[in-house]
């Protein structure tokens, strides 16, 4: 990855992150830590890989989405405003009763998004029912999914493993975005499923582990990830919860509360200076 | 009398599904290891390549049987009713229902006529949650023959549908040029004493007490309200002001299923008494399917019998 590239991907995500805070503080409610952590996955998914069209949200044959872990849709609508599938105007609205912003992903509503979730563990087999999709009937694109670590404590996480091997759908990518918090507290507290990589071995997936905050590890995952044949990919991402707000990273109580006023007004200025340092 | 011929519903699932296969090859079949037993297996036998096997995972099937229809195309998925609707009530709600999805949803061996294999399977619980979930089409259809229909028409439908269908042979009730309509009620007989409003197994058990009622000067209308969801409210609210009394028959739960729908809709807009001929609020057993039919009160003396309970209440 060029330098270029590098440094125009981190100020998107920048601006991704500055949605995430605008979003919440406005909310006063919503997923601010999780959100963060996988901002950078989704920054190079929108802005360098998948083949999608802002203009033509429902484009056929397109790549699809889906936000397996939903409660980060904070992250994703501030993606899709910055790339430009809707006004950034409409972050602030989120969760408010008149938008289209719902509390989690609303595919009938808002552009950009394939499929709606936020009850865990069933994103992962609805974009493997497209990826199967695409297999069966064409035309051929690929699938991505974003999963929680907490997320893979539920049991269809699994089933859905399981069956994406058994069909070979190498059209299947899943990042797990591996930040180690839950809401009652550490995964490995709680009930951890590590490790994740060697279960999805077992699972007869390809597995890649990557920082899942370094774009050039992102790219380079994503592209063995379309020379695997025969099977899915999944690529484990070591995150920080909270990633670029400093009093929010790798804080379990920033799960899924939103910032007030005064932390809003930090965290924007934090990551104003970021961006500021990037140009 | 001519012999009655009995054909279980799950046997109109795939010949319907064959036809359809025949015709189309914009949709796929799912199964959770179930094929044998729901008759998904006929398709598959007929077109492999069409057909995949979840194996025993529901609530996955059900979620990648979103993710399919999210993309556009067309998918029928079965079970057990137990387990395609009971386990997998919230993929379906979420996943199918939330973002109103083109997911064909055939489940059989519903219902206590599941016989032997006792309360685990029979499910008896499905048409009650199903009705909780905005914009699904629920069809029980009464024989093999409108199963077959029902499938053809659901393939048709755009949205969230669920089919119930039986293990059980039951008698065939209407010939090949029958007519289904999604939504629309069928009065099989006229009469203006009492109406019954049957749904699934119990329309042949409706035709038996329109014939012990006949014997006794009641005459009962007869109507097969295989679609539960949307009700046939004019069906409802005229067979309520014409004949003052309705009695409903189910092979389900008393709570929340035909007779719950009926019910409602008559409270808000012509109250008449209602009398649900239906499972109490209790689970089955194993035992042959015909002994359980007896012996929960799902037969054609027992539907006369409520009738005559729900005449006696005009008075």
């Amino acid at each position: 990855m060029d330098s270029l590239t590098e440094k125009t991907l981190k100020q998107t995500a920048c601006k991704v992150r500055m949605g995430i805070i605008e979003g919440t503080h406005a909310a006063k409610a919503g997923h601010p830590g999780g959100s963060l952590s996988c901002a950078d996955i989704l920054t190079y998914l929108y802005f360098e890989h998948m083949n999608v069209d802002p203009k033509n949200p429902k484009m056929e044959g397109r790549d699809r989405f889906v936000l397996s872990k939903g409660h980060a849709a904070p992250a994703l609508y501030a993606t899709l405003a910055e790339r430009g599938f809707f006004s950034t105007d409409l972050i602030k609205t989120l969760r408010k009763p008149d938008s289209i912003l719902q509390g989690h992903p609303d595919m009938k509503n808002i552009p950009g998004v394939d499929m709606s979730t936020g009850s865990l563990g069933q994103g992962i087999s609805c974009a493997v029912g497209m990826a199967l999709s695409s297999k069966h009937f064409g035309p051929n694109y690929r699938v991505y999914t974003i999963l929680g670590d907490g997320e893979s404590e539920e049991g269809q996480v699994w089933e859905a493993a399981m069956f994406a091997a058994n069909k070979k759908l190498d059209n299947l990518v899943a990042f797990l975005d591996l930040n180690n918090l839950q809401i009652d507290g550490t995964v490995d507290e709680v009930n951890s499923p590590k490790p994740l990589d060697k279960k999805f071995e077992a699972f007869n997936w390809h597995v890649i582990t990557i920082d899942g905050h370094d774009f050039a590890a992102i790219e380079a995952a994503l592209n063995e990830a379309k020379t695997v044949k025969g099977k899915p990919t999944a690529i484990i991402a070591n995150t920080i919860k909270g990633k670029g707000v400093s009093f929010m990273e790798d804080q379990v109580g920033w799960h899924g509360v939103a910032p007030n006023d005064e932390q809003a007004a930090t965290a924007m200025d934090e990551l104003n200076k970021q961006l500021e340092a990037l140009k | 009398m001519a012999e009655v011929i009995k054909k279980a519903t799950r046997e109109g699932y795939g010949s319907g599904l064959i036809k359809l296969g025949k015709k189309y090859d914009d949709f796929i079949v799912m199964d959770a290891d179930l094929a044998a037993a729901t008759k998904s297996g006929a398709f598959k036998k007929e077109f492999p390549d069409r057909f995949y096997n979840c194996g025993i995972a529901e609530q996955n099937m059900m979620s990648i049987a979103a993710g399919v229809a999210a993309t556009g195309k067309k998918v029928f998925a079965s079970s057990f009713a137990m387990f395609a609707i009971g386990r997998a009530f919230e993929q379906i709600r979420n996943s199918i229902g939330y973002p109103h999805l083109n997911v064909k949803i055939c489940a059989t061996h519903a219902g206590i006529s599941v016989g032997e294999d006792g309360a685990t399977h029979q499910c008896n619980e499905d048409i009650a949650l199903m009705r909780t979930i905005p914009g699904m089409v629920i069809i029980n259809p009464a024989d093999a023959v409108e199963a077959e229909k029902a499938v053809e028409a659901v393939y048709g439908f755009d949205g969230p549908s669920y089919i119930r269908l039986g293990r059980l042979a039951v008698p065939v009730i209407f010939d090949d040029d029958y007519k289904f309509e999604i939504g629309k009620a069928v009065t099989l007989k006229e009469g203006n004493d009492v109406t019954i409003i049957a749904t699934g197994l119990m329309v042949a058990e409706a035709l038996e007490a329109y014939e012990i009622l006949k014997a006794e000067g009641i005459n009962a209308r007869i109507i097969n309200m295989a679609t539960i969801k949307p009700l046939d409210n004019e069906a409802v609210i005229k067979a309520a002001k014409e004949t003052g009394v309705i009695v409903t028959a189910e092979e389900h739960s008393v709570v929340g299923g035909l007779g719950s729908a009926v019910a409602d809709l008559v409270t808000n807009e012509y109250p008449v008494p209602v009398i649900k001929v239906a499972m109490q609020d209790a689970y089955g057993k194993s035992g042959p399917a015909a002994t359980l039919l007896d012996e929960y009160g799902f037969r054609g003396k027992d539907i006369a019998a409520a009738a005559k309970r729900a005449i006696a209440l005009k008075k």
